[in-house]
């Protein structure tokens, strides 16, 4: 704990210089401030806010009607809210499921004394710097059946190669999570590859000694020790996930019909488009609770721990 | 990112490297394939696209899909290509995360070297700010640009980016600062140096490196927003992620992919840039972003 | 009232009271040290002296002038840090007048005292160099330049040495004392090292669990050991403690202990000691390693020294000496014997004690009994 700042609430400052001292006594306060005031409304003013929307009659504009529960009744009852909840938890899943492995396993490999890794480790990457909207776009014609992949499969004389997911209500939803991987599996590389840094040589120099084989090495001691590398991936991937919005509007804008809604594009097209101010508010809420339950615990753990 | 750090000791034998190598060139092959595809597609005639061809170099080498899609290519209804959206982003971008990083740092040193009762909550108020799903503010904010007349601008949109930046600028700042000698600014206390002074003379100079990785995240984030830009701006002050969708998702017409492709490319120049010049800042502020405290 | 005064001072941390209620009055020109292991109070004692941590309850006075309330820079204090605290963007001269700038020195004048203060600690060819190009020994001087640049009422230093290689620290302990003496200044000083306690103090306070467990000269402190924390802690190889009893033989004052195998020893107090009136007491026994010693090493000017045949456990040849171990009372004693003493470990020697320096603590209270 660092207290340094010489605190003078506990004894008389000098009558004199009072003015002064409680000015010096207070700056760090008063420049803190505007931060805190902008946080306080534009963040947790506006929450509540939403919230109090969340059980109004708001429609095209906020309206102040007490309406109780019945935005959250009817939202469990639309149809195309059920349809974006199962698919959060398809995409976030095997989003926050194939990350991982992907990433771990391009880690470990990349911690082989590997020639060129600064390289490598560049490629891996890059797909973070870009906008969602860039990769939507990249893989919404490369996924297109009439000029991507399919068209060029076929043109090589596969006449009957079919990948047509993007189009398939059934199936569009996993596009999205090949699209969301290539972006951001290389992040959840870094994330390991740093953990795997960490990790004491010493140790595994004693456990090659006791005569641990590699897949022994890697299984029993390593990858227990990235435990919070795990920890901070699956917060991140699941933030991201809930977040999801740029990608699906670019990839498939939701399509086909409500294929690949997600609640972050529901709650946009309910309250701007469909004009259900009320309804878009309750979704939204609880997309705050989602992500709070998994953050919450996250920072407040986080923040112990630096005490 | 630790890349300094020693590798593994773990040793292994030849074909296992064999294997090591080829799976990490897959996977290059993997990360590079969108790449490839954006550059070479959008160097091609649209025909050759729409013949199937749209793994192979272009056969003739073009530059006007991205003469189009810079000035004349169709966004929304007028045909101004991304060109004015290009500023849009800049002229939003260059104040948000100036004012945020200055904020950040400010705040990252109050709570860290001018710690009082109740600091730690107010941080974690402002950390929790950082990863709220923003769909939850969306309305009140759209609420208040329009009663202030900001709705539709782009200052509107900077102040949006600047109220959402400071939380993650501050959290930079604040774990760099952490790690910052607070015996330096003891000593300084003790030479005279008051609160203003301390941090232009002792702290500022020594900021460098995370103001790079703070400056760098901002921009990559703001500059790749959508949410905020389409929701709180008008056709003219659009950022560049706005117009690219739009011009991908127009209806009317036929669909010039190669100006797409070519549209796509110059909203991740920018960024792309910055990875490719900072690219270890870039990493260290993801990791940061995210492996907290 | 003397130069420094600290009375009744405390310190807490919310319900945890770190330091105890304080006392402490120096002189001008005193060299004052506190000692003692990590987390007893003496980091915190001198950041309050130099207003860096609010003084709970009390006061701190300088030139008889309270100092509650007034900002460290308002003190005119100077302060040594263990890590140096160099300001890494400013060069050696840029730091050392950064204190004088701050409160308003002309730059002529400036430069004028950071010439002096170069040429005293033999710094001057540093001046341009960035404290990253500097070595530890360096960094050290510039620190102390620093502070005595401000030719402040007191100098405060913070565990300044424990930075610096073992040979690098003798040579700067001998350096500050002769400045100290060249200077003298009014100096607090605060280590963990009860060697740099002894060396460079005109006085020692040794602190514990946020209580001055004793407050005296190095020469009170090392022969008369308030209770058995500063008898262990003071010294090196530290005190030997083990338990006795007092018993009276011919009207003379002894104690009674046990050696190896059973066989008991007695030990005559020098006479006038008093310790008659404790007959039957038990008590701990203390006596320094060199108050234990061969035959012929023993001091020739004791009044009470008194031969022991002892089983000898392990020797320590330390070139200088040979560190001979056996067992007394049930605990490890150790005896500093001439190197060329022939002594093997397993044998019974003859083991010289020194009675006059021995002292005696109450083994319930752990302080010492006179």
């Amino acid at each position: 704990m660092t207290q340094i700042a010489p605190d003078v609430r506990e004894v008389s400052a000098r009558p004199q210089n009072a003015g002064r001292d409680w000015l010096r006594e207070a700056l760090p306060k008063i420049v803190l401030s505007p931060s805190l005031a902008m946080v306080l409304i534009f963040v947790y003013g506006f929450i509540i806010f939403t919230f109090y929307l969340s059980f109004t009659d708001s429609r095209i504009l906020p309206s102040y009607g007490w309406e109780g529960w019945s935005n959250y009744s009817k939202l469990f009852r639309i149809r195309a809210w059920d349809t974006a909840v199962s698919n959060l938890l398809i995409f976030g899943s095997l989003y926050i499921v194939i990350c991982c492995a992907l990433g771990l396993a391009l880690a470990i490999l990349l911690d082989q004394k590997i020639r060129a890794e600064g390289f490598i480790r560049t490629v891996y990457l890059y797909p973070m710097a870009l906008s969602f909207i860039v990769t939507g776009t990249a893989w919404k014609w490369f996924l297109d059946p009439g000029i991507g992949l399919q068209a060029v499969v076929r043109s090589w004389g596969w006449e009957s190669f079919t990948f047509d997911w993007i189009k398939d209500g059934d199936m569009a939803i996993y596009t999205i999570v090949i699209a969301a991987v290539w972006q951001t599996s290389g992040f959840v590389m870094a994330m390991f590859l740093a953990g795997l840094r960490g990790i004491d040589n010493e140790v595994l120099k004693a456990a090659q000694i006791d005569g641990a084989s590699n897949w022994a090495l890697y299984r029993r001691i390593v990858i227990p020790q990235l435990r919070p590398a795990f920890m901070s991936a699956f917060v991140v991937l699941a933030h991201m996930a809930i977040k999801s919005y740029d990608l699906v509007i670019a990839l498939t804008g939701g399509g086909p019909g409500t294929a690949t809604e997600l609640p972050a594009t529901f709650m946009y097209s309910y309250t701007f488009t469909r004009n259900q101010m009320g309804i878009g508010a309750a979704s939204a809420t609880i997309m705050l609770m989602a992500i709070a339950a998994i953050m919450v615990p996250y920072i407040y753990s986080e923040l112990r721990e630096k005490k | 990112m630790s890349s300094n750090a020693t590798a593994t000791v773990v040793r292994t034998g030849a074909g296992s490297r064999f294997v090591i190598y080829t799976l990490l060139i897959l996977f290059c092959l993997y990360y590079l394939l969108p790449l490839y595809v954006m550059v070479v597609n959008s160097l091609k005639p649209l025909s050759e696209i729409q013949a199937g061809g749209m793994m192979s170099l272009p056969e003739e080498w073009t530059v006007a899909p991205w003469a189009s899609a810079w000035s004349t290519a169709q966004i929304g209804v007028e045909a101004t290509g991304l060109k004015p959206f290009f500023w849009n982003s800049i002229v939003m971008v260059v104040p948000a995360v100036a004012i945020s990083t200055v904020l950040g740092a400010l705040n990252g040193y109050v709570l860290t070297k001018w710690r009082f009762r109740g600091d730690t909550i107010i941080f974690g108020l402002l950390l929790f700010g950082c990863f709220i799903p923003f769909q939850m503010v969306l309305i009140p904010m759209a609420r208040m640009l329009g009663i202030v007349g900001l709705a539709g601008t782009v200052p509107g949109l900077i102040f949006v980016h600047l109220v959402y930046g400071i939380g993650f600028s501050t959290l930079y700042f604040r774990n760099y600062y952490q790690q910052f000698p607070t015996e330096l600014v003891r000593a300084a206390m003790i030479d005279g140096a008051g609160f203003f002074t301390i941090f232009r003379r002792i702290m500022l100079p020594s900021s460098g490196p995370i103001a790079v990785v703070c400056v760098i995240w901002q921009f990559t984030n703001i500059w790749n927003d959508f949410l905020f830009g389409a929701s709180f701006s008008d056709f003219d002050s659009q950022p560049m992620t706005v117009a690219l969708n739009n011009l991908v998702q127009s209806s009317t017409g036929v669909k010039e992919y190669n100006v797409h492709f070519a549209g796509a490319i110059m909203a991740a120049l920018p960024t792309l840039l910055v990875y490719i010049v900072a690219g270890r800042y870039f990493v260290r502020g993801l990791m940061a972003g995210s492996v907290k405290g | 009232m003397g130069f420094l005064d600290i009375k009744n001072a405390t310190k807490s941390y919310g319900a945890v009271k770190v330091l105890h209620e304080t006392d402490i009055s120096i002189e001008e020109g005193e060299f004052l040290v506190l000692v003692g292991p990590s987390g007893c109070g003496k980091s915190t004692l001198l950041n309050m002296i130099a207003g860096l941590e609010n003084i709970t309850t009390g006061d701190i006075a300088i030139k008889g002038r309270s100092m509650n309330g007034v900002r460290p820079a308002d003190r005119n204090i100077a302060m040594v840090f263990q890590s140096y605290a160099l300001y890494p963007n400013m060069n050696v001269g840029q730091n050392i007048v950064f204190g004088l700038e701050m409160h308003g020195v002309p730059k002529p004048e400036r430069d004028k005292a950071m010439k002096e203060v170069a040429e005293l600690l033999q710094i001057e060819h540093l001046l341009d160099r960035k404290p990253g190009q500097l070595s530890g020994g360096q960094r050290q001087r510039v620190a102390m330049g620093r502070a005595l640049v401000r030719d402040p009422d007191v100098f405060l230093f913070d565990e300044p040495l424990s930075n610096l290689d073992a040979k690098l620290r003798v040579d700067m302990r001998t350096e500050i004392k002769k400045l100290h003496q060249k200077l003298k200044t009014t100096i607090v000083y605060v280590t963990h090292d009860q060697i740099e306690a002894l060396t460079l103090s005109t006085r020692i306070a040794v602190m514990y669990g946020g209580h001055v467990q004793q407050l005296g000269t190095p020469k009170e402190i090392y022969d008369n050991p308030a209770n058995m924390f500063v008898a262990g802690f003071m010294g090196s190889p530290s005190m030997n403690l083990f338990p006795a009893t007092i018993a009276v033989e011919n009207g003379r004052a002894v104690a009674r202990t046990k050696l190896v195998g059973g066989a008991e020893a007695t030990l005559p107090f020098a006479e006038g000691r008093g310790f008659e009136r404790h007959e039957g007491r038990d008590i701990v026994l203390g006596l320094r390693p060199e108050a234990i010693t061969d035959r012929d090493g023993a001091d020739r000017n004791s009044q009470s020294v008194h031969v022991v045949e002892a089983h000898v456990e392990v020797t320590e040849p330390a070139g200088s000496d040979t560190f001979v171990v056996t067992q007394m009372g049930g605990k490890e004693v150790t005896g500093r014997f001439r190197a060329d003493v022939d002594v093997q470990a397993g044998q019974s020697f003859p083991f010289a004690i020194n009675m006059d320096k021995a002292v005696v603590f109450d083994p319930e209270t752990e302080a010492r009994i006179s």
